[in-house]
């Protein structure tokens, strides 16, 4: 009976051997690096976290074929190495020794991709599957551009500063010809109300005292005394 | 009654409000683009530190006498470049229509590199920058294809920015969002030139003094960065080797010439406003002074922003190489630092050599990031704005460099348009009542749509010519005839009493010298130089071809005869104004002459018109 029950064990080990190996039949290369993401925070990467990665594949499996029987035990790693890299397969309870198609898993992990991520504090590019390509993200994008918004205010900025100025000048033009055209109509009352004697107005006359004109003093003389 | 007394004929013609405007406006219009992104490039590629050497001794020699010369003439003659010529002597009025055809070529498609200014400007206000990341394709799995085999920065400048074609004769379509640009930067310049100087003057206060504050800050950040100093170190360091070859020299005097903004008449037309005892030889040593040493000290940031990104480039080269080794052996994380790599390197390749080979590892070398040097818009908008990227709160970065490139620019501009808008006035081709307004809009709105062919596909390799065939030879023709026309025509002796009347002092036996012969002489030597050097190759361009074998490397390509036409028309413009003029004075002097009611025209003095 132990030695029936030994060589199934074995059997099942061989077995296990042969569909996780590197570069086999619908096996994944994964490659983790926790010190690159996390810095200070890095933790270390050991059984426990092999079986959490066990568990988030089963996990995606499940999520993904909705028929409930993947387990953990189906969930294979090895080829452990330093830098934290592995290669993992998922294997088939009801078919015996067979591995799920490779399709199947990138697919699965695909859509869990984000969960899978978070739960080990990791992001695409640290937790990468050699095989599996992500989808991008799109940038996020504004309804408007940002950049109209910031050219509407500059432009109208200076549209402003071009009225203003037109008008400005415009009015300080029409207020130089006022003050000239009334400068003109000033000069012009001036003229009528002051009366004109010879060019000279009269009231320079009247303030400058009279010239007495030499030629008829000296005639006094002429004259022969009585 | 009698009339109020005439008012003297200065009055008439618009005033600095102060002389620091004056200076302010000379300064601005010489300290330009060119001084941050040609300046630091001529030094790098010439030997860093000993290229200082024929930079000064081409502005002793050239640059200080030329504008001495030029100061001194618009504000003796006290009118704009056409009219200063005509004054001097009518045969050498083509030397002011010269360069006012000149002013007017490079005003259209200098305002177009302001707009690319004013578009990287009003973009850097997103988060993240747009030229940061590149755009996905299609169906959403990968990375747009022209973005991804060059770079993200490269491609926001060409197909973002210009949309530009593979080759100069598809012309492509014009680009609405530099359509909107280039109608607000014109709508700008309209605002600051409205009214002549009486705008100019206050909008300088900005435009001329902002660029050094920014200049100052970007010094104090640019100096905290890692890898500044080996930038610095590497780039300033003098190699005497460089000084034998002529081509050094002769870059140190088109950059000194160029730089000043001589020959362009918008300096004719900045000191004729001046009041005509004014002290212009000093004026002139302080311009040409402040314009070297704000090159100077341009080129301290500028070299701490190129160090920096070689540094980094230097490091993701490592790093690409150390991940590439990790993941090949499988060895722990942070096993191989960037100072064991060469260590680890040595001993896996005499353990695994075919392993090593079979990576294809790049070889990193800091020196090699460092010798990539670029000059001109390549320098702003590809390698500045990768390196702003790289740097905490880009976006401030970003919007700063942009300003400041935006005010260097707009000052230079200002000078440009004075010196199309003064000749203009005087040469009553518009009626005196027409206001000003009006005046500088139509200039701005003709500019405007004639500008709006460089924002077609193919607009950058058209501005690129116009920078090359407009903004160049015609100039030295220009400057060349003005010192001969001055010292031979109008005459020394003449000339150095007019300068003794503005100043109050004799004139120096350098100005003498090198007004007489030096000057001309070195003009003469560069024209030919420069002339030789463009008629040993077909005139060629690189064109960005994204269907290129060697993309992204670009591609070479000889113009088509018709645009090699037009460079040889758009350089011989404005030069051959000058015997045109000359002749045609020529003709009509020898008409007048059989007339003889004819009366010679008097001698012009600066006293004269002045007492």
């Amino acid at each position: 009976m132990l030695r029936a029950l030994l060589l199934t064990l074995s059997v099942v080990a061989i077995a296990h051997a042969e569909l996780c190996k590197p570069d086999a039949q619908n096996a994944f290369k994964v490659r983790i690096s926790i010190k690159t993401a996390l810095g200070d925070n890095a933790y270390a990467w050991d059984a426990t976290e092999e079986y959490l990665f066990k568990a988030m594949v089963a996990f995606a499996m499940r999520r993904y074929s909705s028929k409930s029987t993947t387990q953990i035990s189906n969930v294979l790693l090895c080829n452990v190495t330093d830098r934290v890299s592995f290669w993992f397969v998922v294997t088939d309870s009801s078919k015996n020794v067979t591995t799920v198609p490779g399709s199947e898993v990138e697919a699965a992990i695909r859509m869990n991709r984000d969960r899978i991520n978070n739960a080990f504090l990791l992001s695409d590019k640290t937790l990468q599957f050699l095989k599996i390509t992500s989808t991008l993200s799109p940038p996020v994008e504004p309804s408007t551009p940002a950049w109209l918004i910031v050219f509407g205010v500059v432009l109208c900025l200076i549209v402003a500063g071009i009225v203003f100025l037109v008008v400005s000048g415009i009015q300080k033009r029409k207020k130089k010809n006022k003050e000239s055209t009334e400068r003109e109509n000033l000069e012009e009352k001036v003229e009528v109300t002051v009366t004109l004697e010879n060019g000279i107005p009269c009231e320079v006359l009247d303030l400058k005292s009279g010239h007495i004109n030499g030629v008829f003093a000296a005639d006094d003389e002429r004259f022969t005394s009585l | 009654l009698s009339a109020p007394p005439e008012s003297p004929k200065e009055d008439d013609r618009p005033k600095w409000d102060n002389k620091f405007q004056y200076i302010l406006s000379c300064i601005g219009f010489a300290v330009g683009l060119g001084n941050v992104w040609r300046f630091p490039y001529l030094c790098q590629i010439h030997g860093g530190g000993a290229f200082l050497i024929p930079y000064f001794i081409a502005l002793l020699f050239e640059g200080i006498p030329l504008l001495h010369l030029e100061l001194a003439l618009g504000q003796c003659l006290r009118k704009g470049s056409i009219g200063a010529w005509n004054t001097i002597s009518p045969y050498l009025g083509g030397v002011g229509v010269g360069s006012w055809v000149v002013s007017i070529l490079v005003s259209l498609y200098y305002n177009t590199v302001l707009t690319w200014v004013m578009w990287y400007f009003i973009n850097s206000f997103q988060e993240p920058l747009p030229w940061s990341v590149c755009p996905l394709n299609e169906n959403r799995t990968g990375f747009n294809k022209e973005c991804y085999e060059s770079t993200a920065v490269n491609y926001f400048w060409y197909r973002k920015t210009l949309n530009i074609t593979p080759d100069i004769t598809e012309s492509g379509t014009l680009q609405w969002w530099l359509i909107l640009c280039l109608a607000t930067c014109w709508a700008i310049v309209y605002l600051c030139t409205i009214r002549g100087i009486e705008t100019t003057g206050k909008a300088i206060y900005v435009t001329a003094i902002f660029p050094y504050l920014v200049l100052t800050i970007f010094l104090i950040q640019g100096l905290t960065l890692p890898g500044a100093t080996d930038g610095l170190a590497y780039l300033f360091t003098p190699n005497l080797n460089t000084l034998k070859n002529p081509r050094v020299w002769l870059d140190a005097a088109t950059q000194i010439f160029f730089s000043l903004s001589l020959a362009f008449g918008g300096l004719i037309a900045f000191s004729s406003y001046n009041p005509p005892k004014n002290d212009c030889e000093k004026d002139a040593v302080t311009v040409a002074i402040v314009n070297s040493m704000t090159s100077l000290y341009a080129s301290i940031p500028v070299f701490s922003v190129l160090g920096f990104k070689a540094t980094t480039a230097y490091w993701d080269c490592l790093d690409r190489n150390i991940i590439g080794i990790i993941n090949e052996f499988d060895l722990p994380e942070e096993s191989i630092l960037r100072e064991n790599y060469t260590s680890w390197i040595s001993l896996l390749n005499s353990s695994y050599p075919e392993k090593i080979a079979g990576l294809k590892l790049k070889s990193c070398d800091l020196h090699e990031f460092l010798d990539q040097s670029v000059s001109g818009t390549g320098l702003a908008f590809i390698v500045f704005t990768q390196a702003i990227i790289l740097m905490p709160g880009s976006q401030a970065w970003a919007i700063l460099f942009f300003i400041m490139l935006f005010s260097l620019g707009l000052s230079s501009m200002f000078g440009n348009i004075e010196g199309v808008f003064t000749p203009l006035l005087e040469l009553q081709i518009v009626s005196k009542s027409a206001p000003k307004e009006l005046i500088s809009g139509i200039i701005c709105l003709i500019s405007f749509f004639i500008a709006l062919c460089f924002t077609l596909g193919s607009g950058s390799y058209w501005i690129d010519i116009f920078d090359r065939y407009a903004g160049s030879v015609p100039l030295l023709v220009v400057a060349f005839f003005e010192v001969i026309g001055v010292v031979y025509i109008y005459k020394i002796k003449r000339f150095s009493k007019d300068v003794k009347w503005m100043t109050g002092r004799k004139l120096n036996h350098y100005w003498q010298i090198t007004w007489r012969f030096i000057s001309p002489l070195l003009l003469l030597i560069v024209f030919m130089a420069f002339i030789a050097l463009q008629v040993q190759k077909p005139p060629s361009y690189t064109a960005w071809n994204p269907k290129y074998e060697g993309f992204p490397m670009k591609e070479e390509k000889v113009y088509p005869p018709w645009v090699q036409a037009i460079c040889v028309l758009l350089s011989a413009l404005p030069c051959v104004c000058i015997p045109l003029v000359a002749l045609y004075h020529l003709i009509k002097q020898k008409r007048r002459s059989k007339d003889p009611n004819f009366a010679l025209p008097e001698v012009f003095s600066c006293q004269g018109a002045n007492s």
